[in-house]
């Protein structure tokens, strides 16, 4: 789960990293009533889930409230990328003399937290990391003590924070940071710049905090800010329903169980020059009922040309996938072809059902994809 | 001979009473999996599973009782974590937890601690280890698998049983297949069971089943050039066509930072000479033609 920058500097504020002043508007007047109390130069800020904003003319500067009102109605409304902007953070653009980064992220390598920091901060720190690798630093938390004070004061030297004060801030920032990671089930927070300031100290300007979706079930305060208007409808549904899709560029729907599996038959349906329309996976032990609301997903994508269904029965009763897809398509009528490979546990009683009704069977996996491509073509022969 | 589990395996299942708990333990005493006992707070005293299996409030108890040497576990995500943990307490020695959206940071210390207490964790988010005709520890239907010489190690589960199936159709039964894993912070890796593989005197060649995101697969391609140069190795990586920055149903599958693709790892594994499939069902035809 991503969180909205206002959202994401109001959490690392909770644990006392120094966020600059100001707060979200939805509305022109209420951008103005911030910047008022902030009394400052401010930047308006879209609030919106996709990169550049910045060069879409998503964030504008403002000397006097009536700006920044201003910049607000410009920017409210307009869209980015397909999205619409909803709300604006109105922040106080304070003067710094540097940018820097810092950041955590849950690293398998090292199965640890791994903190990273870097003098050369405001741009994207993958690209640090391709131009100029030796600028970033890397230190793992101890797995089960958590990041150590001394760790964190060596993260502020190791980028040149030489001067005692400031590397003590940097070094409670850093601590904050990875507590709030770690108190939030982060799988990734950022501030990025952390800007020092003209008298030395340092601010959070700009931060990204992702949550790990298998930790959300301890964390209602962050379901109930979960902002999920960038997320297709039909993606919504699937989560709802705990199928997983993603929807791609192609016109092969995909039904399959288990996300290994499912990859795999996308990776066939290309090797036979066909193109995924989505990846889905059922997950195991899926009834009939998700079996429906899986083909109704993928129907809903007017690209499909035909879908492949593969099934290998573990958990999962072929059968029982059979007369979900049968009875789904007794509700929603469709002449897209629909290739069927169903195999494992209860597979003849599977194959029985198929045998009167549309779907077409297939008994491999390549002889699947091989007809769902000619399918999709309309080449394949009734 | 096998890996990790056989005969002498003796198996607790931790979740016994819940419903995956129930239904699997069947299947793997039907499978003639060696179940002990099994583990769920307040239900100690009761028998399961036809009244064959009994049940104990903790593990320690299990342990002392049956004299169990490993686990399985079956517990909601929430609580897999401290039932890792309290396994790996009580010394046993091998764990496996089948649980799916374990929250990654309770792998972090979990895995920490599963390694200071000296004892291998297998998963979480795996479907376990089969070994043909002696142990079925773990979710792996039993019935598509047949004892041979061929090691299998994925970080799917419906993929490999996929590649079982065909194995088994044209006569290459398997000495081991275990499922390590699709989450970012897993107990065994590649390399770990390579290794075992490599010492197991029956495990005559190896498929490996790989995955985009991470760099295990890499890791592996490493250890197999280095160390495993008298086993011929087959692999297939799933993900191929996968967009970057999606997270393709594991999480531990996705591409970032530019690390992690299908491609990369094919080369890296390559470089070292295994053989790659094209489909996982061409992998048993090129393990065939190599053994």
């Amino acid at each position: 789960m991503k969180l909205h920058e206002y959202q994401a500097r109001e959490l690392l504020a909770q644990y006392g990293i120094p966020v600059t002043g100001g707060g979200v508007a939805t509305t022109p007047e209420e951008a103005r009533r911030i910047s008022e109390a902030i009394g400052a130069k401010v930047v308006v800020k879209a609030q919106v889930f996709v990169g550049g904003r910045g060069k879409a003319g998503g964030v504008k500067l403002a000397e006097a409230p009536a700006e920044a009102e201003q910049a607000a109605r410009q920017i409210l409304g307009m869209n980015i990328k397909g999205l619409t902007v909803e709300k604006v953070l109105v922040a106080e653009a304070v003067a710094y003399q540097k940018e820097i980064y810092l950041g955590a992220v849950l690293d398998r390598d090292t199965q640890s937290i791994v903190m990273i920091a870097s003098a050369e901060g405001g741009v994207e720190i993958e690209e640090v990391a391709a131009t100029n690798p030796k600028a970033i630093v890397k230190i793992p938390a101890d797995p089960r003590l958590g990041l150590l004070d001394y760790q964190a004061r060596e993260l502020a030297f190791a980028i040149g924070l030489t001067d005692g004060k400031q590397a003590r801030q940097f070094a409670q920032i850093a601590s904050a940071l990875h507590r709030a990671f770690v108190e939030k089930d982060a799988s990734l927070v950022e501030i990025n710049p952390l800007v020092i300031r003209d008298d030395g100290s340092l601010q959070a300007l700009d931060s990204k905090v992702l949550i790990d979706d298998s930790a959300l079930f301890r964390h209602p305060e962050l379901v109930a800010i979960r902002d999920t208007s960038d997320e297709p409808e039909a993606e919504q549904k699937a989560r709802e329903a705990d199928i997983t899709y993603i929807k791609l560029d192609g016109n092969i729907g995909c039904m399959v169980n288990g996300a290994g599996l499912a990859m795999a038959t996308m990776d066939v349906v290309k090797l036979y020059g066909g193109e995924p329309a989505n990846f889905l996976d059922i997950g195991g032990g899926a009834g009939k009922e998700k079996v429906r609301v899986a083909l109704q997903i993928i129907l809903s994508d007017p690209n499909v040309k035909a879908i492949l269904l593969n099934i290998f029965g573990g958990i999962t009763r072929v059968d029982e996938v059979a007369r979900g897809v049968i009875s789904a398509l007794e509700e929603v009528r469709t002449n897209i072809p629909i290739i069927a490979r169903l195999v494992g546990t209860n597979q003849e009683a599977g194959l029985a059902l198929l045998e009167n009704s549309p779907l077409i069977s297939a008994t491999t996996l390549a002889e699947g994809a091989q007809k769902a491509v000619a399918a999709s073509q309309g080449t394949l022969p009734a | 001979m096998s890996i990790l589990v056989d005969k002498e395996t003796r198996l607790i299942v931790q979740g016994i009473t819940g419903r995956e708990g129930e239904f699997h333990t069947r299947q793997m005493v039907a499978y003639g999996t060696n179940v002990v006992g099994g583990v769920t707070p307040g239900r100690g005293g009761q028998f399961v599973i036809d009244g064959k299996v009994p049940v104990f409030n903790t593990v320690r108890e299990a342990v002392r009782v049956t004299g169990a040497n490993a686990s399985v576990i079956y517990v909601p995500a929430p609580f897999a974590a401290d039932a890792i943990r309290e396994a790996a307490s009580c010394g046993v020695e091998l764990i496996v937890c089948i649980t799916e959206g374990v929250p990654a940071i309770d792998m972090v210390s979990t895995q920490a601690y599963v390694k200071q207490c000296g004892v291998r964790l297998i998963g979480p988010n795996c479907p376990g280890l089969l070994t043909p005709g002696e142990a079925k520890v773990g979710i792996i239907p039993g019935n598509i698998a047949c004892p041979g010489s061929i090691g299998v190690v994925s970080r799917s589960g419906t993929l490999t049983y996929e590649v079982i199936d065909a194995l088994t159709r044209l006569d290459l039964g398997q000495s081991t297949c275990i499922g390590i894993g699709g989450d970012p912070i897993i107990g065994t890796s590649f390399v770990d069971v390579l290794e075992l593989f490599e010492e197991d005197y029956d495990t005559e060649a190896i498929v490996l089943i790989g995955e985009i995101g991470g760099t295990a697969e890499e890791e592996a391609a490493d250890f197999i050039q280095s160390y495993l140069r008298n086993k011929p190795v087959v692999a297939f990586i799933a993900g191929q066509t996968a967009p970057p920055g999606k997270r393709m149903g594991h999480a531990g599958a996705i591409i970032s930072g530019g690390r992690g693709t299908a491609q990369d790892k094919i080369a890296a594994l390559e470089r070292a000479g295994v053989k790659i499939a094209k489909l996982p069902t061409d992998i048993a035809h090129m393990v065939k033609e190599l053994v």
